[in-house]
């Protein structure tokens, strides 16, 4: 397998994004059958690079070989006529179609002017059957599970023949179980000849699933390596550019009095769909929560209604004995929550505004930000130079608009205005890393351990798995609205975790 | 030093942004002149005759300037509505209406309150009471499609609209109606002269540039004022930007809409109130229409800056002013203006256009000023 | 539709034709005010059918089309000014001049979309400015060149209106004819089928209308065009990943919708009366928009809704013919300024959402960057 003929070829491509090199003089190569992975933090050029394969973006310089051919690719139906398939990050299926209608978009069979279903369906079903990919054709999209969804994606590829198929980092959405059976679906692929792009930032699926790993790093190719040459601190060196800490410092947990205490909450999403049932659990001062869970599950509701963005069902929530179910954000933040939110554009920021009114996007309405009604530009001032420097932000000034910031500095903004409050008993952290760069993590990190080792109550949502085994003394995992189990980090495994996260009833070891 | 230096530069940023904010209008109106003058010379007029004769007839003279002032009043009030609502991420075609409403309540209050009381009512109690009871119901006018947003996302865009017809269809019937000016050589719609008690006085003897004009440019102080520097001001534009963030840092956003729209209605009201008490003495029907989108103009053009605003009513005062003079001129009729308002609007809104004619870069910053019917 | 949407629309057409019969029967037999309420409120919901119509294609690519209203009305002025031109200065025939004006209308809708095209999809301008602009650039065309050219110095055609072409004829279709032999004799029956008849004579864009929602509902949920037409609107990205051209396929649908919005327009001085006057339309772009809404951007279900509209305004031309029988306790009914605020009233109610919450295409008025 390992010298057969190569079916993709990028030489010398080179993109220029506004204030970015995103792609350095990048050369690639994919061979016959192989899964070659394309590993690099966020921002290292990976999925520009594989979108100016894909023909979404246009190169300013170098050139795309398929089969040894070169072939100009101006948009993606170009790449489609090459072979080329992409199953995007973000998957590209309408909520609102069918899955029939999803596949054969762009592709349409049509009888005597009408979509001809029938005709749709039945290859479908051949396909995945074929590929052992279980889809119904005439489901509607939106409903089904994410797991369900990225197959739908990757029958999308194969209807149109694809040979070559590239995966954007195709395990962020699924269980430990999950991505195994994605990882069984690529070899059967590449089996029947498919060859696989497999861009990801996780060291240990590279190293499982891959026959050759290709490292970037801001906008570059640092090395092209085999598995079974290299291991985890020799990859991540290579996508960092320094050595890294894989695991968090952090102290024995010394548990304190209950903050947050949540009792049978229940709550709908906007859709009026029950998406948290009947939940309970508490946070201890001191200690770290951490909610696992695949995304989808109730935890963004969970969250919601635990901050005072949506108002729960039934059930009641209180933070240090206070009864605060149902409360609007500014009671909850008052009686001491910092709430660093899932979307920190949609929620945690407002973009165009400065840094220095961000930074006061809370507290904007009490002394010393405003005196009688008027707000006071020295103060605000004042506060965002004194974040800034406590908690590295790096910022040209407090003038700049936070949308000009990178996100990992978007992010320090939300985190130094919630943790530096002074009355601060509970954090909430949804998602608190996620899309940011090493760094920024560590740092986002540090701090949470920080709070508690100061003694205040940390609820963390991440559907990160390696994220909520180094940072939580319990974990609790979400699973279709309800917590199935909460256990002691130190007494259980990815495994294990892994399988609740996939709803398998297993009595806690 | 460094300190002196970053305000240095910090004073520079401001002036800079100034001249780039007012680049775009000016460019979109400098187009839309020429634009304007193509269209006069095919429909066979002299584009420059007919400009001067706008020139001429709104700034030639001292009864020509204050002929302008009186123009501009109630635009710059309707304009800074459509700015506040737009501050507030909210789109309100409905000043046309809240002006109606304002200046009907005016007038009733301006006619019939000493009738009602029985005795005559002192300058300094009537004439505000006037105003004050216009500018309110013009308040509530909006204020209702306001909770109409904040409570069952109902589109404000549509109901403003609707709510013009609505404004219209029922002055007409009480101007019509129970409302009437009773004198038997009235044939037309319209109310009678309110009292003497009522009016607003000439700020000049002979001149027809009342108080009203000065009352619009403090209201435009006031505005910025309210906008920029007050936690009030703070709450409505994080609504306007990101509702969710404002939801998010606590701020009551649904009260916050309505009293967007509240104020909004208000100053649109406060058009018509004061129309009415310094200017006509009556409302007359009809009188509101085109208020609406002439507004909407203004806003635009002056970027939802007080001061812009303030600009950009005297530009629209200068063409309605001079139009007759250039009528006279050229026999061009006076529909013409409301063509080259258009094209003014047209070039404004779509700077992307005008930027393309004069190969000006962006600087990437997209501003919402609308959202889709999401809610 | 859903059943709480098409039992609320029955209910309120069943009241406002009750309303109309209580009224009425004093004057004229019951049937004969249903047929002849039936025929208005099929003539007068055209352009707001034909504007719903117009706004389902705009908006199911993901177009915001607020500028409907001056899209009809500067297509029916220059479709009337059109027939004019044609019938008065090039001497044409009546009948050839009328077609041409609608055709001129049809244009000219395309022609104000391609500008909003060209402001929303090329420009990115905030779509509900741009269709604002589009509103307020047809109120100034059209006041100005109707004055202009009728009035202003130099106008061909001297300082008066020049009488039109015309209007549209109305469609027979022979019901009448056909059923008539069934009742014999009985004058009774006779009337009620020429009554029954009365409701399917209709003018050609009316009909014309009714077929154009059926066949853009086909179109829109069985074509291929229709499928991409919804993907670009609902998630452009997706579409464009699948080798979709996103800009072409919204321009080509924000046309179209302007092309029906142009067919709304030629309804008012070309099928209607033939006559153009400034701001004739009304607001009847906007309720259009609300009847898209209600219709959940379905075009069987905005026409539904657009009837309901249709009703209200026929509601008050019936009014006017039984001024006089109008009941003393019912006096209100008299104010045409009162009874005319139904159709605003009933906008802003349904577009409370209290009988049912509708859902707009995810990407609607969302410009596309890749």
């Amino acid at each position: 397998m390992s010298e057969s003929q190569i079916v993709l070829e990028a030489k010398g491509v080179t993109k220029q994004f506004p204030g970015v090199l995103a792609n350095d003089n990048v050369d690639f190569d994919l061979r016959k059958g192989e899964i070659h992975a394309l590993l690099g933090e966020n921002g290292a050029g990976k999925s520009t690079l594989m979108n100016l394969i894909y023909g979404l973006h246009h190169p300013d310089k170098g050139e795309v070989f398929v089969n040894g051919n070169h072939v100009a690719i101006h948009s993606p139906n170009d790449s489609i006529a090459a072979g080329i398939g992409m199953v995007h990050q973000h998957f590209m299926l309408i909520p609102v179609f069918t899955v029939a209608e999803n596949v054969m978009l762009g592709d349409e069979t049509t009888k005597r002017g009408s979509l001809d279903h029938l005709a749709v369906a039945a290859k479908i079903t051949e396909i995945s059957k074929q590929y052992g990919l279980d889809v119904d054709p005439n489901a509607l999209v939106g409903p089904l599970p994410v797991g369900i969804q990225q197959r739908v994606e990757i029958v999308k590829t194969l209807y149109r023949n694809a040979e070559i198929v590239i995966l954007d980092e195709p395990t962020a959405v699924l269980t430990p179980q999950e991505a195994e059976d994605l990882f069984r679906i690529m070899r059967d692929l590449t089996a029947r000849g498919v060859s696989i792009i497999f861009i990801t930032h996780k060291l240990k699926e590279v190293l499982a699933v891959a026959d050759r790993i290709t490292v970037m790093r801001a906008g570059r190719v640092i090395n092209t390596v085999k598995p079974s040459e290299t291991d985890s601190a020799q990859l991540a060196n290579m996508m960092v550019g320094r050595q890294v800490i894989l695991t968090v410092d952090k102290k024995d947990h010394e548990a304190a009095e209950e903050i947050l205490k949540v009792e049978g909450l229940t709550v709908r999403d906007q859709r009026n769909l029950e998406t948290v049932h009947n939940v309970s659990f508490t946070v201890r001062g001191g200690e770290v929560l951490g909610i696992a869970g695949v995304q989808g599950n109730g935890q963004t509701e969970l969250s919601e209604a635990l901050t005072g963005l949506r108002s729960p069902i039934s059930g009641k929530v209180t933070i240090s004995g206070k009864d605060l179910t149902g409360k609007p954000p500014r009671i909850i933040t008052e009686a001491g929550l910092a709430h660093i939110p899932e979307d920190r554009q949609r929620h945690g920021l407002v973009l165009s505004y400065t840094v220095a009114d961000n930074m006061a996007l809370c507290d904007y309405y009490q002394i010393p930000f405003s005196v009688r009604g008027v707000i006071q530009p020295k103060a605000l001032d004042e506060n965002s130079r004194k974040l800034i420097s406590a908690y590295d932000v790096r910022t040209p000034s407090p003038f700049v608009n936070a949308g000009k910031l990178s996100g990992g500095n978007q992010q320090k903004v939300i985190v130094a205005r919630e943790l530096s409050r002074n009355n601060v008993k509970l954090v909430v952290a949804n998602q608190p890393t996620r899309g940011l760069d090493v760094g920024s993590i560590e740092y986002i990190h540090s701090e949470i351990i920080k709070m508690r080792d100061r003694g205040v109550a940390v609820l963390l949502i991440s559907a990160e798995l390696d994220e909520i085994m180094a940072l939580s003394d319990r974990i609790a995992v979400m699973y279709r609205g309800q917590i199935v189990a909460i256990v002691d980090s130190k007494k259980t495994t990815r495994e294990q975790l892994g399988l609740w996260m996939a709803g398998a009833h297993v009595e806690p070891a | 030093m460094q300190v002196e230096k970053q305000s240095v530069s910090l004073t520079k940023q401001i002036l800079r942004s100034i001249s780039e904010a007012g680049l775009i209008p000016l460019l979109a109106i400098v187009t839309a002149v020429v634009v304007g003058g193509i269209i006069i010379i095919i429909v066979g007029g002299n584009p420059i005759q007919a400009y001067a004769g706008l020139v001429e007839g709104s700034l030639g003279s001292t009864k020509a300037l204050s002929e302008t002032a009186v123009w501009s009043t109630p635009y710059i009030f309707a304009g800074l509505a459509v700015a506040l609502a737009f501050k507030g991420g909210l789109f309100n075609i409905g000043a046309e209406g809240q002006l109606a409403v304002g200046a009907v309540f005016s007038a009733l209050i301006g006619y019939a309150l000493p009738e009602w009381l029985g005795f005559a009512l002192p300058a300094i109690v009537h004439m505000p009471l006037a105003i004050l009871v216009g500018m309110l119901m013009g308040g509530i006018w909006a204020g209702i499609v306001g909770w109409l947003k904040a409570y069952t996302g109902g589109h404000e865009v549509i109901n403003t609209i609707m709510m013009n017809y609505i404004a219209l269809n029922t002055t007409s019937f009480l101007l019509n109606g129970v409302m009437k000016d009773p004198s038997p050589t009235n044939v037309i719609a319209r109310t009678p002269l309110i009292a003497k008690s009522a009016r607003m006085p000439a700020i000049f003897d002979g001149l027809r540039v009342h108080w009203g004009f000065i009352l619009a440019l403090l209201a435009a102080f006031l505005i910025w004022w309210l906008l920029n520097k007050t936690t009030l001001g703070f709450e409505i534009r994080t609504v306007g930007l990101n509702p969710d963030a404002a939801q998010y840092a606590g701020i009551n956003v649904k009260r916050t809409i309505i009293l967007t729209m509240v104020l909004s209605g208000m100053l649109a009201g406060l058009a018509g109130s004061i129309e009415v008490t310094g200017l006509n003495y009556r409302h007359e029907l009809g009188f509101s229409i085109g208020y609406g989108y002439d507004a909407i103009a203004i806003a635009l053009l002056g970027k939802s800056h007080p001061l812009g605003i303030v600009l950009a009513s005297f530009l629209f005062a200068i063409m309605r002013n001079g139009a007759s003079r250039m009528q006279f001129l050229t026999q061009l009729p006076v529909d013409l203006i409301s063509m080259l308002q258009a094209l003014i609007l047209l070039f404004v809104a779509a700077d992307a256009i005008v930027r393309y004619i004069y190969r000006i870069k962006s600087k990437g910053e997209r501003v919402v000023l609308t959202r889709g019917w999401g809610g | 539709m859903d059943f709480k949407r098409f039992g609320f629309i029955t209910l309120i057409i069943i009241v406002l034709f009750s309303v109309v019969v209580m009224v009425g029967q004093a004057k004229q037999p019951p049937l004969l005010i249903i047929t002849s309420m039936l025929a208005t409120t099929i003539a007068v919901a055209t352009p707001l059918t034909l504007g719903a119509l117009s706004g389902v294609f705009c908006e199911r690519a993901g177009v915001v089309n607020i500028g409907i209203e001056g899209m009809m009305l500067s297509a029916a002025f220059f479709g009337w000014l059109g027939g004019i031109y044609m019938f008065q200065i090039y001497d044409m025939e009546a009948g050839i001049s009328i077609a041409l004006g609608v055709i001129f209308a049809i244009l000219t809708g395309g022609l104000m979309a391609l500008l909003h095209a060209v402001l929303s999809i090329t420009f990115k301008v905030d779509q509900i400015i741009g269709g604002t602009v589009i509103n307020i650039l047809a109120v100034g065309l059209t006041g100005f060149l109707n004055r202009q050219l009728f009035f202003g110095k130099g106008s061909v055609f001297g300082g008066s209106v020049p009488s039109s072409p015309g209007v549209l004829p109305t469609i027979h279709i022979p019901i009448k004819e056909l059923f008539s032999s069934v009742c014999g004799a009985s004058t009774a029956c006779l009337e009620n089928v020429q009554a029954i008849n009365r409701v399917f004579d209709q003018k050609p864009i009316a009909l014309g209308a009714i077929l154009l929602v059926f066949f853009s509902h086909y179109v829109l949920f069985n074509t291929r065009w229709g499928l991409r037409t919804r993907a670009v609107g609902e998630h452009p990205q997706a579409a464009d990943t699948v080798g979709i051209n996103v800009v072409k396929m919204r321009y080509a649908n924000v046309i179209i919708g302007g092309m029906f919005a142009g067919l709304a327009g030629a309804y008012f001085t070309i099928e209607s009366v033939p006559s153009f006057e400034p701001l004739l339309t009304n607001g009847r772009g906007f309720i259009s928009l609300a009847a898209m809404i209600f219709g959940n951007w379905t075009p069987i279900g905005a026409w539904a809704a657009a009837l309901v509209f249709g009703a209200s305004q026929a509601m008050l031309i019936n009014m006017q013919i039984f001024r006089d029988v109008i009941p003393p306790q019912w006096s209100f009914l008299q104010e045409s300024y009162i009874v005319g605020l139904t159709p605003y009233i009933l906008t802003m109610f349904i577009l409370t959402g209290i009988i049912g919450k509708t859902t707009p295409p995810a990407a609607d008025g969302v410009p596309y960057e890749k």
